[in-house]
């Protein structure tokens, strides 16, 4: 009953000034749904960026790093070494091979391991491009097309012609969309490409893919293993990369030092492969998060203004409800209802302008580019973002109007009443 | 019913801004069931402050104060305030209504905040003490649309809606043309007359506490007078 009639005050109060009430609540509105705007279309961003990149790289990498270790030099051979010292200026390393040497053991074993969801070996070489007399530098991967295609959902970014296609033509190729637009080609014509060594090879356009980012579709192409063997005229086991694809990517950073100890070679987790993506994602996460707070800590002071000022012309009221029988926590009940109502309108409305704001960003189409494969900005929709949202907005007006009403609980009636 | 409702033994106060003053010094005063008592005196004589004291809003005094046999001294500022709900009622010179509510549901607060009656019982109470008062057509409005002597009138209707054991009035005819004093006044006398209620109310209006049951002249913190049906005692 006294709970209902100390509400039943704050209603009214609320209720008698609807312009102030409002004025208060549009400013929880804006934090909140700037909130939600800010952090969708962040998250929007950041999901975006790490699905291109999760397509483009595989989760873990295992791959020959070319170690330059010069312990061991001829010049020890003729020299005797506990009398001299041989210096020897600018070494050079002799006939090193960038393959993995074990491959086959090495994927038989991991197709095995519980984790691993698909292994992709690879081969990839620098090549040139030859495009009449200018020569293009790119790379190209020798793959497994059905294998490769399970790890980076090759698939579904081909923009023309079939990964199929790869095995059904004998000296077929894939290339980066960008990569055709340079090379003015089309499915059905060929390109020459060259080795490192000068070895020349055709190949015959099969498909065209685009993973939404320029680096890699300026530069890379697919054709099978086989294909870049003979052109570097390496033996059949001759692979460069295996890529690996797990159940759970997030965990490619464990796995990656696992296989590292486990099998002697470089493995590189995605995360590591892309680190200053990864580290701008970081910062925009971290950005968001601020910016979003101080929205709301701005609404929290408007409601701190209001609600101070609210119990100034209020003192002539508490005094005599404090006359008539109200405690002090009646009284900071009153008038924290009236805040937390703010809050809670402000925050739902809130809501509402951040979905509306989000839909209508979702729906803006994203300028045209080679670049980037995007039609419409991309926004994200998270439950979570919209209740902590909810929950920020109620908190931050609580505290906002709690050191004004507990100094409202504090005014003397006497005081007021006297005059 | 001769009964004793407010007892205050050796009332002593200070005011310490802007220095150390006695204000009260050592006051003893009991009031009886019934009773209609005037506080007189002039300005600064602390006569509205022995009120406060006397209302329980003011607990920062030396002394004891007994209402309707219950030690009041030393009560936290809680428990106050529920004792003040159900045995105080107040009336101040500026009415003091809430200006956002309607005469009916200023009237109608406090009974809600005691929680005695059910909500249609507290309405029929509320509009019973209006009707009382001559207010039931107003019911309906808001305190803010009424004239001085209606507001003061919603006022007393409010301070008897708990059916307190005192009703406690600073200045309350202050405000007032003679016509509404003398209303107001006859008010408190059938109150107190009639429905057995106590009535301390400090005045500075000579014939409102001539005409009262008892009348206290205090000067320089002391009471020096008092006169019982116009005659001195």
């Amino acid at each position: 009953m006294a709970l209902g009639v100390n509400i039943e005050i704050a209603k009214t109060h609320l209720l008698a000034k609807k312009r102030q009430t409002f004025v208060a609540m549009l400013g929880v509105t804006f934090g909140i749904g700037m909130y939600i705007l800010m952090i969708g279309f962040m998250t929007g961003f950041n999901e975006f960026l790490e699905d291109t990149l999760l397509s483009s790289t595989p989760d873990v990498r295992i791959y020959n790093d070319i170690k330059t270790d010069y312990s061991h030099m001829l010049v020890n051979d003729f020299i005797d070494s506990t009398k001299e010292i041989a210096v020897v200026h600018h070494p050079r390393p002799k006939d090193i091979n960038p393959n993995i040497k074990n491959a086959n053991e090495i994927m038989s074993d991991l197709k095995r391991d519980k984790r691993v969801a698909s292994v992709a070996p690879q081969l990839s070489t620098q090549v040139f491009y030859n495009n009449g007399p200018v020569q293009i530098n790119g790379t190209l991967s020798g793959v497994n097309i059905i294998e490769e295609a399970k790890l980076s959902g090759l698939v579904d970014k081909m923009k023309t012609g079939k990964i199929e296609n790869l095995l059904t033509q004998d000296n077929g190729i894939l290339l980066g969309q960008g990569l055709a637009n340079t090379l003015n080609v089309r499915i059905g014509d060929m390109v020459m490409l060259t080795s490192p060594k000068g070895t020349s090879m055709r190949f015959r356009v099969v498909g065209t893919f685009q993973f939404g980012m320029g680096a890699v579709d300026k530069i890379r192409s697919y054709v099978s293993v086989s294909k870049v063997q003979q052109l570097l005229g390496k033996d059949n086991q001759y692979i460069t990369d295996i890529g690996l694809k797990l159940k759970d990517y997030n965990t490619s950073k464990a796995v990656a030092q696992e296989f590292s100890a486990k099998y002697g070679y470089k493995c590189d987790d995605w995360e590591t492969s892309n680190s200053s993506a990864m580290a701008s994602i970081l910062i925009r996460n971290v950005m968001t998060i601020v910016v979003s707070l101080t929205l709301l800590l701005v609404a929290g002071f408007g409601i701190y203004n209001i609600m101070s000022m609210t119990i100034q012309n209020k003192l002539k009221d508490i005094a005599i409800l404090k006359a008539q029988g109200f405690a002090g926590k009646d009284i900071r009940q009153i008038f924290l209802t009236e805040s937390v109502i703010i809050g809670f309108l402000g925050a739902t409305t809130g809501l509402m302008l951040g979905y509306a704001l989000s839909t209508l960003v979702f729906n803006l189409p994203f300028p045209k580019s080679d670049m980037i494969a995007i039609t419409h900005y991309p926004v994200t929709f998270h439950w979570y973002h919209y209740a902590f949202g909810l929950g920020f907005g109620m908190v931050t007006t609580f505290f906002a109007g709690l050191i004004p009403a507990m100094n409202a609980s504090k005014v003397d009636p006497v005081v007021i009443l006297r005059g | 019913m001769e009964d004793t409702v407010l007892k205050a033994k050796q009332l002593t106060k200070y005011f310490y801004e802007p220095e150390k003053f006695q204000v009260l010094k050592q006051i003893d005063l009991e009031v009886k069931r019934g009773e209609f008592l005037s506080i007189v005196g002039k300005s600064g004589c602390g006569k509205s402050t022995l009120l406060y004291l006397l209302s329980t809003l003011d607990t920062d005094y030396e002394g004891e104060i007994d209402i309707s046999g219950q030690r009041v001294t030393g009560l936290s500022q809680n428990e106050l305030a529920r004792f003040r709900n159900a045995h105080i009622g107040f009336v101040f010179q500026f009415h003091f209504l809430l200006p956002e509510f309607t005469a009916l549901k200023n009237v109608m607060i406090p009974a809600q905040k005691l929680g005695k009656y059910s909500m249609s019982e507290i309405e029929d109470r509320a509009y019973t003490k209006l009707k009382q008062l001559d207010m039931h057509e107003y019911a309906t409005k808001l305190t803010s649309k009424l004239s001085g002597g209606q507001q003061q009138r919603v006022a007393i209707a409010r301070a008897l809606i708990n059916d307190p054991a005192i009703i406690m009035g600073d200045e309350p005819t202050g405000n007032l043309d003679s016509n509404n004093t003398k209303n107001v006044f006859e008010i408190f006398r059938e109150l107190t007359s009639v429905q057995n209620q106590t009535i301390i109310a400090v005045t500075h209006d000579e014939e409102f506490a001539q005409n009262s049951d008892r009348v206290i002249e205090m000067k320089d913190g002391a009471i020096i007078g008092m006169t019982k049906k116009g005659i001195k005692v």
